[in-house]
């Protein structure tokens, strides 16, 4: 069996399509789109082109909502900074406790600079405590971070909900769904959000490119200075053929979703779940599996740990990912696995399946059919079985 | 992934002594569920109860975890049980051709089981001395005596070392000034200082205070276990004892004058005391 990869939510491969769309832009169409000359003026129009393939997968009414960044870290530093700087310490900044380290540092950072700033807790099963959120909401003017989708768990925050109710608080939304797109049909037009962070690779574009998207009338502090480039929001030569290559991947996502084709993955998913819940004793689900994305789950296997289960599945060539601590290379469990409450004794075994458009049930049965073998070698050791 | 060395991953793969014991002679059980890593070790002796014949573990954590274990059980199978509590946690990292800087507390996870294993043997008691006490770092469960065992035996200089090597400071990180604290205070003691300015005791007074500590913190435990010692002489900082009843064929003097007799006297009447035993 060649190698299955189940680690989709880290990142992706690059579609062959996408990478025959990059390919004369390295080659031939090399030129700087500021030039003054035919070399360079050539390329701009299909930067254009890819704004507007951006802008159509997340239902962007105006291409030039969309920015390109180089990735999703960015895209979230330049939304946080962007408007805390603009607003002023007045505006008290809410996020909450499972975000990606890309918000919560960035956060951090300002609740060092003057604003308040607050994380709110979700329960159990990851949902999100709504009425704290208002509760936070009711002292003043604030900025409100909250991801679309886990990357963890999978779990998908009710983000018409909580736009609603920071926008009737008068409040600016910003949502991270770096794991959203390319998963979940999404679109700004219908749920307000003033920004929204999405990353190339986690859609099958390559590393170094994202995007963010800020509603026209958005007040936004320059984050990256020194050029007119992206409408002076972002200085730096454009990355053609990476805009390019999102462009692609985004017009790609927004054909595979029309067509249904999440259900495929959230089916293979599924039996992937159920198949080692079924054969692997002591296994349970983290997160809540109503709202979730069709590509991911996040299984605990207690009493034995998520190291050791990587490590024996890499050797049989499947590659996933842990919240345990000792993957994390940190002491202690994910943020995201703690915030939750995870028990002790399944928190250090949480073990993240992660599927694609590009998995296949062949990969799935292969997996059920090894994982038994695994979990029991590593029960067979443990002091608590 | 992690720069794990070929025989780690060797011992991660196919570790050795997995299981346990039927009627063992130590049983040392360390770490928990919450911390994320813990091991069961127990060795069987021989007739004679010299040489340890056999050795077993069970191990809940990470890759390195369950190298480090299976390598200690190898380690110690063949050994005397002197022999076996001179085995420090670097003596297993070196087994293993060395751990990642973040994963030595693997290493001192076994270290830590066999001496508990060890003492099991000895007193029936479940945990050592060193693993009670003051709990400096609440995240992780670990004593002072645990962080101040660590830096010495491995010559920390860091917080960050001390995490990597028992995990303290790992969590929250609200123990860090607690550690750097220790720390300094543990390396003033190592680099042997200049005399505190304080008045220095009569010789006539030291072997008092020798007599006392002896009498009140050391002579009631060993005649629980049938032994007892004396206090022979005394030459600067070297304390001389003998030891006597089932103390002078114990095969673990050697652990006991070190762990518990030097340990008491370097508590109670100064930190630069050296014990010997009088083979005379
Ligand atoms: S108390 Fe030590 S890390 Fe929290």
């Amino acid at each position: 069996m060649k190698n299955i990869y189940l680690d989709n939510n880290a990142t992706t491969c690059v579609a062959p399509e996408v990478i025959k769309e990059m390919m004369p832009y390295f080659e031939e169409l090399w030129g700087n789109p500021s030039s003054m000359h035919f070399f360079g003026g050539q390329v701009q129009q299909y930067i254009e082109l890819a704004r507007a393939q951006v802008a159509e997968l997340i239902g962007a009414a105006d291409p030039s909502e969309i920015v390109f960044t180089s990735c999703g870290t960015e895209s979230n530093n330049m939304a946080i900074y962007g408007v805390a700087e603009a607003l002023g310490s007045g505006y008290k900044i809410i996020t909450t406790r499972v975000e990606h380290p890309a918000i919560l540092a960035t956060c951090r950072h300002f609740k060092e600079h003057g604003h308040e700033v607050v994380e709110i807790g979700v329960d159990g099963n990851g949902r999100i405590n709504l009425e704290e959120l208002k509760k936070e909401l009711s002292s003043g003017p604030a900025i409100v971070s909250t991801m679309w989708a886990n990357n963890e768990t999978g779990v998908i925050f009710p983000i018409d909900e909580i736009c609603e109710i920071v926008k009737n608080a008068g409040g600016i939304f910003h949502t991270d769904a770096v794991q959203a797109v390319g998963k979940l049909s999404i679109n700004v037009s219908e749920t307000p959000v003033d920004m929204l962070s999405l990353s190339g690779h986690k859609i099958h574009a390559p590393k170094g490119i994202g995007a963010i998207y800020i509603r026209k009338g958005t007040k936004l502090k320059t984050f990256m200075t020194g050029g007119h480039q992206e409408r002076g929001r972002r200085a730096g030569t454009e990355n053609v053929p990476y805009i390019v290559g999102l462009g692609k991947a985004c017009n790609m996502a927004k054909e595979f979703i029309a067509s249904g084709q999440e259900t495929t993955v959230a089916k293979l998913r599924d039996k992937l779940e159920q198949g080692i819940l079924a054969n692997c004793l002591d296994t349970t689900v983290n997160g809540d599996i109503a709202h979730r994305l069709p590509n991911t789950t996040n299984i605990s296997f207690q009493y034995i740990e998520g190291e050791s289960i990587l490590y024996h599945l890499s050797d049989i060539g499947v590659a996933a990912s842990s919240g345990s601590a000792c993957t994390s290379g940190s002491l202690e469990p994910s943020h995201v696995i703690r915030a939750m409450g995870v028990p002790f004794t399944s928190a250090h075994g949480s073990t993240r399946f992660s599927l694609s458009r590009y998995t296949t049930e062949k990969e799935i049965d292969y997996v059920i059919e090894n994982m038994p073998t695994i979990a029991n070698r590593l029960r067979e050791m443990s002091p608590f079985v | 992934m992690w720069d794990y060395t070929n025989k780690v991953m060797d011992h991660f793969r196919n570790p050795r002594n997995v299981g346990t014991i039927e009627n063992p002679d130590g049983v040392g059980d360390v770490g928990s569920l919450a911390c994320g890593d813990a091991l069961r070790l127990m060795f069987k002796l021989d007739n004679e109860k010299k040489k340890i014949t056999d050795a077993k573990f069970q191990t809940f954590g990470c890759a390195s975890a369950i190298a480090s274990s299976s390598a200690l059980t190898e380690m110690i199978k063949g050994m005397t049980l002197e022999e076996a509590g001179n085995v420090t946690n670097q003596n297993i990292a070196d087994y293993l051709g060395g751990l990642p800087d973040q994963k030595m507390h693997c290493s001192v996870m076994g270290k830590e089981a066999l001496e508990v294993a060890i003492e099991n043997y000895h007193t029936g008691k479940c945990s050592k001395v060193i693993l009670e006490g003051e709990v400096i770092c609440k995240c992780f469960g670990v004593t002072r005596k645990e962080i101040e065992h660590v830096i010495q035996e491995n010559d920390l200089h860091e917080v960050d070392d001390v995490m990597n090597y028992c995990k303290a400071g790992g969590g929250c990180g609200g123990c860090k000034p607690d550690i750097a604290e220790i720390i300094t205070e543990v390396r003033a003691e190592m680099t042997p200082a200049t005399e505190a300015p304080q008045r220095k005791m009569t010789i006539v007074e030291k072997v008092r205070l020798i007599e006392e500590t002896i009498e009140r913190e050391i002579r009631p435990a060993l005649q629980k276990d049938g032994g007892d010692l004396d206090f022979v002489d005394l030459a600067g900082n070297k304390v001389v004892v003998s030891f006597r009843g089932m103390c002078a064929q114990c095969k673990s003097a050697q652990f006991t004058m070190k762990d518990v007799v030097e340990a008491k006297l370097r508590e109670f009447v100064s930190k630069d005391i050296i014990v010997e035993e009088d083979k005379a």
